[in-house]
């Protein structure tokens, strides 16, 4: 695509688009040799955030690695909706083994590609690997052989698409569905209705209290920051962690076209803290550009309805307006603020 | 070259001279002293260019195997028992995906309640998941099926259990005779897939099969698995070509031209039959035994014909299907399907209860005299079942069974075997 030199006056936004940015500043998307990991014509539904945050997020590991990367999907929406044979939207090398095993194949691929390399006389593997799965392979399922893969330092980078429940058996709660929400499982019913509150965990903290080289958190809102990080990741070794929030239409009973507005609320909310983390330690956090109450991001899902019926659940808002708050200070999410959280001790293995 | 060694240390160094790639090790007795050796191997340079890897449980080390297998390198684990049962998903996976993964099963019974001893419950429950599994009868036998496992696996690219009794050839010391790497790689060539992950060759592995061809990969399965009916014993006769002795193959007769009766059983305890036929054939008794070194395939065209003069069969197993008896014995059945014989199934060694020469003997003339029940469990203490009967038949919080049994016994699993 050719570069002309304008001046914009949005200068420090992206919003000028690719045509405009310099070349370095451009999307992976916005390039001809971009490879289409994920290529066009696979089955996911209209807005579906998951399938834009693969796409950004395989393309840029494919420029990375000089395309020399193989994936491994944990079952779920994304392998089912991209393969159903004898159609693939795989442009790459893929495999598809177990729900919950997708960390313990990539050990094995980056394993191969090690031995690979050392009979060639080479020191690193020269094929990358990247593992990737939803909430439920990740935070669930596939936990055990996550958390293994971590403690080994495994040369893999697991990406978690995260859309906060198990979306492909039929939207199920998952420990990474949020308070209250309504799932198949959790129905807006009884006394409490929807998720319990005081569960779910945090797997990109968890992943941190590993001391792994690298955890981030990202989101489908800020598609440059995903490109970054994926990249980051990609240029180092050892195990990493990407967790991407990928808000999904079906699941959360929102409109299509709010995908990357409800991304985009949940970190402005501070509900979905952006930040990266090194061996443990916070190093960077996307600070909150202009705080939304949390009712902006609720009332746009279908899933925390009955929070807002004829009797809005005031008490149930304010918990949610209490986690967002907590985050905004944990992560300092505002103004000059600083992070407090980390696992001190576990710098570089 | 002829070594004293642990059955473990055998299979270990068999391993090693088949040049893995990739091991996946997680403990579990009694395969444990297996992986140990490899581990030690790897990392003191024996073995070149080999990731070893310490997974957290035997569903990571299915797992990682099938990641590795899939981006070409030869891969090798071994479990057990619970771990078996434990990497149960990942092992229908691995047949499935049709990668030529092999591993030892160091058989040992399943709980509850909890027994690390001998039986062969475990493989025995993975009988339909795709992979081959044969039964070594001895330790050099345990060695020789590694490297020939890896050849059968590569060749028809699908998974290998080789299978050998936990303790009874795992933790014995005999002589083995420990090929040198000259043979061992002039009998297995380096790996060369059918199927790899490869950048410069993009496939997708492990797509969706709905309706329209399930049935047909399936089928493809079997019929693999019918091939390798032949390929076992051309496998088993090359190595006999390179390495002097006979190992493998699908079936293995002793005394069988004219046995009247004729015993069925694998795994270690051939040894204790045979010598237990040697003895009946010198008081003048027309008994035979027939080994079954490949379990999955099923020889049944073998079976049929090596038991074609045989007047009765005496299935002698070392597993339980719980609800009809014999496992075993079901498919000798079926192997024998219009074939006017008696046959029997004996239930024997569970949870590594010795088999005796005295009860074998006492057991086979029931059998020859037609006095046998179809299903007989060998050496059962009825005292001690018919208690346990009656306090439930009379108390109805009659309390764990197993507890109750050893209260009975007087004494504790420390004082077994």
């Amino acid at each position: 695509m050719g570069h002309q030199d304008v001046k914009f006056y949005q200068t420090g936004t992206f919003t000028v688009g690719n045509r405009l940015l310099p070349p370095e500043q451009r999307s992976v998307q916005s390039e001809i040799e971009r490879t289409n990991s994920l290529n066009s014509g696979h089955r996911a539904c209209q807005g579906c955030g998951e399938a834009l945050g693969a796409r950004y997020a395989i393309d840029a590991a494919m420029r990375a690695t000089g395309n020399q990367l193989i994936a491994v999907n944990a079952t779920g929406c994304l392998e089912v909706f991209s393969t159903p044979y004898p159609e693939t939207s795989w442009q790459i090398p893929w495999i598809h083994s177990l729900f919950g095993n997708a960390a313990a194949v990539a050990t094995g691929v980056a394993a191969a590609a090690k031995i690979r390399a050392q009979k060639a006389g080479k020191p690193l593997a020269e094929t990358r690997v990247i593992a990737q799965g939803g909430d439920g392979g990740t935070t669930d399922i596939g936990f055990g052989c996550l958390s293994g893969m971590f403690e080994r330092n495994d040369d893999v980078l697991y990406i978690c698409y995260d859309n906060q429940a198990y979306m492909n058996t039929g939207v199920q709660r998952s420990s990474a569905t949020p308070p209250a929400a309504r799932t198949a499982t959790t129905m807006p019913v009884g006394e409490h209705p929807g998720n319990e509150w005081g569960q779910g965990k945090n797997v990109p903290l968890i992943a941190m209290a590993h001391g792994i080289p690298y955890v981030a958190t990202a989101s489908v809102s800020d598609l440059r920051d995903l490109e970054y990080k994926v990249t980051k990741a990609m240029n180092m070794r050892g195990a990493r962690y990407i967790h991407i929030f990928v808000p999904c239409p079906l699941g959360w009973g929102s409109a299509s076209c709010d995908t990357i507005k409800l991304a985009r609320l949940a970190k402005e909310t501070g509900l979905f803290p952006v930040f990266e983390a090194e061996y443990g330690e916070v190093t960077n956090v996307s600070k909150i550009r202009q705080k939304q109450p949390v009712e902006a991001y609720l009332r746009l899902q279908r899933r925390f309805a009955h929070l807002f019926g004829k009797t809005p659940q005031l008490e149930l808002i304010a918990r949610f307006q209490a986690m967002a708050d907590q985050n905004i200070r944990k992560f300092g999410l505002l103004g000059e603020d600083k992070a407090t959280v980390g696992f001190p001790g576990s710098e570089h293995k | 070259m002829l070594k004293q060694c642990e059955g473990s240390h055998a299979v270990a160094e068999a391993v090693a001279l088949s040049r893995p790639e990739v091991i996946c090790a997680y403990p579990i007795s009694p395969q444990t002293h297996i992986v140990e050796g490899l581990g030690e191997m790897v990392k003191a340079g024996e073995i070149k260019d080999c990731e070893y890897i310490n997974v957290e449980s035997e569903f990571a080390a299915m797992s990682v195997a099938i990641g590795s297998s899939a981006a070409g390198a030869r891969t090798y684990t071994a479990t057990a028992s619970q771990g078996l049962l434990f990497m149960v998903e990942a092992v229908y996976n691995a047949s499935g995906l049709g990668l030529p993964i092999v591993m030892t099963v160091a058989n040992r019974a399943i709980g509850a309640p909890i027994n690390i001893w001998n039986d062969h419950s475990d493989s025995m429950s993975q009988r339909d998941c795709g992979w081959i599994q044969i039964f070594a009868e001895t330790n050099q036998e345990a060695a020789d099926l590694h490297i020939q496992a890896f050849k059968l696996a590569e060749e028809l690219s699908l998974p290998v259990m080789v299978c050998m009794d936990g303790f009874i050839l795992t933790h014995a010391y005999e002589r083995v005779d420990i090929p040198t790497q000259e043979q061992v790689d002039k009998f297995l060539p380096p790996y060369s897939p059918r199927q790899i992950l490869d950048p410069a060759a993009p496939v997708s592995i492990g797509a969706m099969v709905g309706p329209e061809a399930f049935s047909e990969v399936r089928y493809l399965a079997h019929a693999k698995q019918m091939q390798a009916l032949e390929l076992i014993p051309k496998i088993s006769k090359e190595f006999e070509e390179i390495f002097g002795r006979n190992s493998g193959g699908l079936v293995r007769p002793y005394m069988l031209e004219d046995a009247e009766t004729v015993v069925i059983a694998l795994g270690s305890v051939l040894g204790t039959i045979k010598d237990t036929i040697d003895e009946m054939r010198a008081d003048g008794i027309s008994i035979g035994v027939l080994g079954i070194n490949s379990f999955r395939p099923f020889p049944v065209s073998a079976i049929r014909r090596a038991l074609s003069h045989a007047k009765r069969i005496v299935v002698l197993e070392k597993s339980l299907a719980v609800g009809i008896g014999g496992i075993v014995a079901t498919d000798v059945r079926m192997a024998l399907d219009g074939l006017d014989k008696r046959i029997y199934t004996v239930v024997a060694g569970l949870g590594g209860r010795n088999i005796t020469r005295s009860s074998l003997h006492r057991v086979f003339r029931m059998a020859m005299h037609d006095q046998l029940e179809a299903l007989h469990f060998l050496d059962l203490d009825w005292n001690i079942v018919n208690k346990e009967v009656d306090r439930e038949r009379t108390t109805r919080r009659s309390g764990p069974i197993a507890e109750n049994i050893l209260r009975d016994l007087g004494q504790t699993k420390s004082n077994v075997g």
